[in-house]
C-alpha cells in the first residue's frame, strides 16, 4: 500500500507546484541525488566518520580477498607425487595445499568403502540428490511420490549393501531384457497414474533388482565400511523422513484431550530435549547393546539413526506444535461445525495451515540436523566430517587441515544453502495469499 | 529407571524393526554371534575375524587414501586371522572410539581389541577382560624446542605444558609434578592437532603425550623436526596390547602366542621373505617347532601346525611389523627392542 500512496502524493505536489505555461516534461533530478553515486553518498560517505569506516573496511576486504586468492589459487599446489608433501610443507602459510584434497577426496567422500566399489556410493549420492530435486518440484507432489521414495531408498540399500547370495536370476540375457521391459512398463503405468498396474510391476522389478547382485557383480559390503557423504545423507534423510511424521503425531498428541496421550508426548519431548544428542548417541552405541539379549546385535549405524530420529522428532514436534497453536481457534471450530472427523479436520484444515506457518523454523531445524549428523564421529562412524578429519591423520598429510575443512565445509554449505534457498521460495509461494 | 530404559529399548527395537524391514530383506546381514565361550569356533563358523581398531591413529590403525586400514595394530589383526583362518584378508575392522571399545568387546561386537589399549590393574580385573600380551611398550614423555636449551625434564620448573584433557596423560603430568615438587602450568587443549599447533606456535614450552605420539609429531615436522627434542625422561608406563574377553583361555592363548611367534621369529632371524625357506631347510629345532615342521604345537591350541608360518608370512616378524608401520613415523624401537638387544620384547620358548 505504501508505494501507491507516495506516488499519489508526488503527483499531487507536482500539480500544485506547476507554473502555468511552463513545459510539463518532468526534469530528471541532478546526478548526485539519484543513481549509484547518490546511494554511495547517502549510505557510505555521509559523514567523515562513515567515510573513514568505509575506506577502512574496503581496504580490509580487498586485502583479505587478495590474500585469500593468492593463498587458495595463485600459490596453491594442486597435486604432488604420491604422499611426497615436501613441496606443500615449504609453501605452508603462503599457499594452499589442495593436493591433500586431490589425493584424499575419494576417502573423504566415501570413507572406508572398498575402493574398487566407489561407483556404488557415488551413485547413491546422485540418487539422493535426484530424490531431493524430484521431491522439491511441486509437479511431483502426488501420492506416487511415496512410491518413488520407497523405490529409491530400496535401491540405495541394495547399492550400499550389495550381496551375492541370491540365486542366479537375471543371469540369462532374456531375463535381463524382461527386467528392462518390466521397468519401462512400470514407468509407463506410473506416468499414466495407473497405480494398479504400476505397483505390481514395480514390485516385480524391485524383486529382480534385489536378485541382481551377482549380475551387477556387487560384493557384499558390511555397514562398518560405509562412510563419507553417503552416511551423512543417509542419516539426515532417513532421520528427517522418519522424524517428521513422528513429530506431527507427537505435536498433535501434545494437544490431545486424552490425558494419557498428552502425558506420554510431553514426557517424550521433555526427556529427549533434556539430554544432549551426544549422550543419546552414546546410549545408543554403548549402553543399548548391553540391554539386548545375548547374540543379538543391532547394526551400529541403525542405532545411531534411531537416536537421531528420536532426537529430531522431539525438536520438530515443538516446532509443529508452535504452528498448531498459531492457528486461530475459529479454524478448529469451523471445521467442527462442518462435521469433519478429527482426522479430516487435522488433515484438511489444521495441518496445511499450521505447517505453512512454521516453514522457517522447520527448515532451521532441518539444516541444524543435517549438520548434527556429524556428531556420529564420537561413536566411530565415518561420516563426511569424520572422514575428512581421518584423512589428515596420515603423517605425510598432517597439518593440512584447513584445506580439508574448506572442502568439507563447501559440501555442507551446498546442501544447507540449497535447503535454505528452496525453503524461501516455498514459503513465498505457499504464503502468497497472505502477502499484501 | 531400569524399567524405563527397558521399555525405551523395546520401543526403539520396534522402530528398528520397522525401519530395517525393507533393506534387511535384501541385505544379507552376517549372523552376529553372541559372546560365546568358544570364540575360536565362532570365528571359524563366521569365516572372518572381527577386529576392533582405532578410528584413526597414525601408525597403529588408520584408513589410508583408499580406505583400507593400515598400521601396527591392524597388522596384528591380519596375523591373527592368518593363524586362525589361514587368510590375512579375512578380517572385518570395526573402528572404535576410546569410549566404545570396551562395550564393543563385552557385547561381542568384536572378537578382539587391537586398539592401543593400556593394560592396567582395574581394566584387567574389574572389566572382565584379559590382556594376553604386550606388543608395544609406551610411556609418557616431553618434547621441547631445542632453542630452549632444556636437556632434562628436571629443568621444567615453571614451564607451560600443552596437554590433552581427560586422558591419563593429564593425570600423569599432575602426579609427576607433585612428586617432583615442580610448578607446571598445564594448557589443556582438546584436540591433538590443536595441542600440537599451540606448542609449535609457542603458546607452551612443552608438549606432552606418549613417546610414540611425540616421535610421530616430531617426524611430521619434516625438515624442521631437528628443532624439537624429546626429553629422555619417561614418566609413566603405558603397556599396549590386545584385549580379549575373560573366560576363553583357548582364544587368549592363541592371541598371546601369535604375538610371541612374531617376536620369536625376529629373534630367530625369520622374515616374511625367508620363512618358507626356513621351514624347509633351517635345521634349528626351535625354528622347526615354531614353523610346524616338527612337533604339534599348533594342535595343542587347536590350530593347524603351520599357524605361525602363516602369521609370519602374512605380516613378517615383530621387527618388520614395527619398521613398516612405526618406522616412517620416526618412532625408535627403544624399549620395544628384543630382550637380546636390551629391550623388553621377550617370547617364552616354543616347545
Amino acid at each position: 500500500m505504501a508505494p501507491a500512496d507516495t506516488t499519489a502524493r508526488v503527483r499531487l505536489d507536482t500539480a500544485v507546484a506547476r507554473v502555468p505555461g511552463e513545459a510539463s516534461a518532468p526534469r530528471s533530478p541532478p546526478a548526485t541525488a539519484v543513481g549509484p553515486l547518490a546511494w554511495l553518498r547517502g549510505n557510505l560517505f555521509s559523514s567523515w566518520l562513515s567515510t573513514a569506516v568505509t575506506l577502512l573496511l574496503a581496504y580490509l576486504i580487498v586485502r583479505w580477498t587478495i590474500g585469500f586468492v593468492e593463498w587458495a589459487f595463485v600459490n596453491a599446489i594442486w597435486e604432488v607425487p604420491h604422499n611426497q608433501t615436501q613441496a606443500c610443507r615449504e609453501i605452508k602459510g603462503v599457499g594452499a595445499c589442495w593436493a591433500v584434497v586431490t589425493e584424499k577426496h575419494r576417502f573423504i567422500l566415501f570413507g572406508t568403502y572398498p575402493f574398487e566399489e566407489h561407483w556404488r556410493p557415488a551413485l547413491v549420492v546422485l540418487l539422493f540428490v535426484g530424490l531431493y530435486v524430484v521431491s522439491a518440484l511441486r509437479r511431483f507432489w502426488r501420492k506416487e511420490l511415496v512410491m518413488i521414495w520407497a523405490g529409491v531408498l530400496t535401491l540405495i540399500g541394495i547399492l550400499m549393501w550389495g550381496g551375492n547370495t541370491a540365486p542366479g536370476l537375471l543371469r540369462q540375457p532374456y531375463e535381463q531384457v524382461l527386467a528392462l521391459v518390466l521397468l519401462a512398463g512400470a514407468g509407463f503405468a506410473y506416468r499414466h497414474g495407473r497405480i494398479g498396474v504400476a505397483l505390481p510391476s514395480a514390485l516385480i522389478v524391485y524383486a529382480l533388482l534385489a536378485w541382481a547382485g551377482p549380475v551387477l557383480d556387487m560384493p557384499y559390503v558390511s555397514q562398518e565400511r560405509w562412510g563419507g557423504l553417503p552416511i551423512t545423507l543417509i542419516l539426515a534423510t532417513f532421520g528427517l523422513a522418519f522424524a517428521f511424521p513422528l513429530a506431527i503425531l507427537v505435536a498433535l498428541g501434545r494437544r490431545s484431550e486424552l490425558p494419557a496421550i498428552r502425558m506420554l508426548c510431553v514426557l517424550y519431548v521433555e526427556l529427549i530435549r533434556g539430554v544432549p544428542l551426544i549422550s543419546l548417541l552414546f546410549m545408543a552405541s554403548v549402553m543399548f547393546p548391553l540391554f539386548l539379549p545375548e547374540g543379538m546385535n543391532i547394526d551400529k549405524l541403525l542405532r545411531a539413526q534411531i537416536a537421531i530420529i528420536l532426537f529430531a522428532g522431539a525438536y520438530l514436534a515443538e516446532v509443529v506444535r508452535g504452528g498448531l497453536q498459531a492457528l486461530p481457534r475459529g479454524q478448529y471450530e469451523a471445521a467442527d461445525a462442518l462435521g469433519l472427523t478429527y482426522w479430516q479436520k487435522t488433515g484438511l484444515i489444521v495441518l496445511p495451515q499450521a505447517l505453512r506457518l512454521v516453514i522457517p523454523p522447520l527448515v532451521n531445524t532441518f539444516i541444524g540436523f543435517f549438520k548434527d549428523t556429524s556428531l556420529v564421529l564420537i561413536i566411530g562412524i565415518f561420516d563426511l566430517l569424520t572422514a575428512g578429519k581421518t584423512a589428515i591423520i596420515e603423517p605425510a598429510w598432517q597439518g593440512f587441515g584447513v584445506e580439508v575443512y574448506i572442502f568439507v565445509g563447501l559440501i555442507y554449505f551446498m546442501f544447507c544453502y540449497a535447503m535454505s534457498k528452496y525453503s524461501q521460495n516455498l514459503e513465498a509461494e505457499l504464503n502468497r495469499h497472505r502477502r499484501r | 529407571m531400569l524399567g524405563t530404559i527397558r521399555a525405551l529399548g523395546a520401543a526403539v527395537l520396534a522402530l528398528a524393526g520397522a525401519a530395517t524391514a525393507l533393506p534387511a530383506a535384501h541385505a544379507q546381514q552376517p549372523a552376529q554371534q553372541s559372546p560365546a565361550a568358544n570364540t575360536v569356533e565362532v570365528i571359524r563358523s563366521r569365516g572372518t575375524l572381527v577386529c576392533g581398531v582405532n578410528t584413526g591413529l597414525a601408525g597403529f590403525g588408520a584408513p589410508d587414501a583408499q580406505g583400507r586400514f593400515q598400521g601396527f595394530d591392524v597388522d596384528y589383526c591380519r596375523a591373527l586371522a592368518a593363524a586362525l583362518l589361514g587368510d590375512a584378508e579375512r578380517v572385518r575392522y570395526v573402528p572404535l572410539t576410546a569410549q566404545q571399545r570396551f562395550t564393543a568387546l563385552q557385547s561381542g561386537e568384536v572378537d578382539v581389541l587391537y586398539r592401543n589399549t593400556t593394560w592396567s590393574f582395574s581394566r584387567d580385573t574389574s572389566l572382565g577382560f584379559d590382556f594376553p600380551a604386550i606388543n608395544f611398550y609406551d610411556g609418557q614423555g616431553f618434547m621441547v624446542k631445542v632453542s630452549t636449551g632444556v636437556q632434562s625434564a628436571s629443568e621444567l620448573q615453571g614451564a607451560t605444558v600443552c596437554v590433552q584433557p581427560g586422558t591419563t596423560t593429564e593425570q600423569n603430568l599432575a602426579d609427576w609434578a607433585r612428586a617432583n615438587n615442580m610448578q607446571i602450568r598445564p594448557v589443556v587443549i582438546e584436540r591433538m592437532e590443536e595441542a600440537v599447533g599451540a606448542y609449535i606456535a609457542g603458546r607452551c614450552d612443552v608438549y606432552t603425550t606418549d613417546v610414540s605420539g611425540l616421535a610421530s609429531t616430531r617426524a611430521a615436522q619434516g625438515p624442521r623436526s631437528e628443532e624439537h627434542r624429546i626429553l629422555p625422561e619417561v614418566i609413566s608406563k603405558e603397556p599396549l596390547g590386545p584385549v580379549v574377553r575373560q573366560g576363553d583361555p583357548r582364544f587368549r592363548d592363541i592371541v598371546a602366542w601369535t604375538h610371541f611367534a612374531l617376536v620369536a621369529a625376529e629373534e630367530l632371524g625369520i622374515t616374511r621373505e625367508n620363512v618358507e625357506r626356513a621351514a624347509q631347510s633351517d635345521p634349528r629345532p626351535e625354528v622347526q617347532r615354531l614353523l610346524g615342521r616338527t612337533g604339534d604345537l599348533g594342535q595343542m591350541v587347536g590350530l593347524p601346525n603351520d599357524w605361525a608360518l602363516r602369521a609370519i608370512k602374512a605380516v613378517g616378524n615383530y621387527g618388520e611389523v614395527f619398521e613398516r608401520n612405526l618406522g616412517p613415523l620416526g618412532i625408535q624401537r627403544g624399549p620395544n627392542r628384543l630382550w637380546t638387544q636390551g629391550g623388553l620384547q621377550y617370547a617364552p620358548p616354543f616347545r
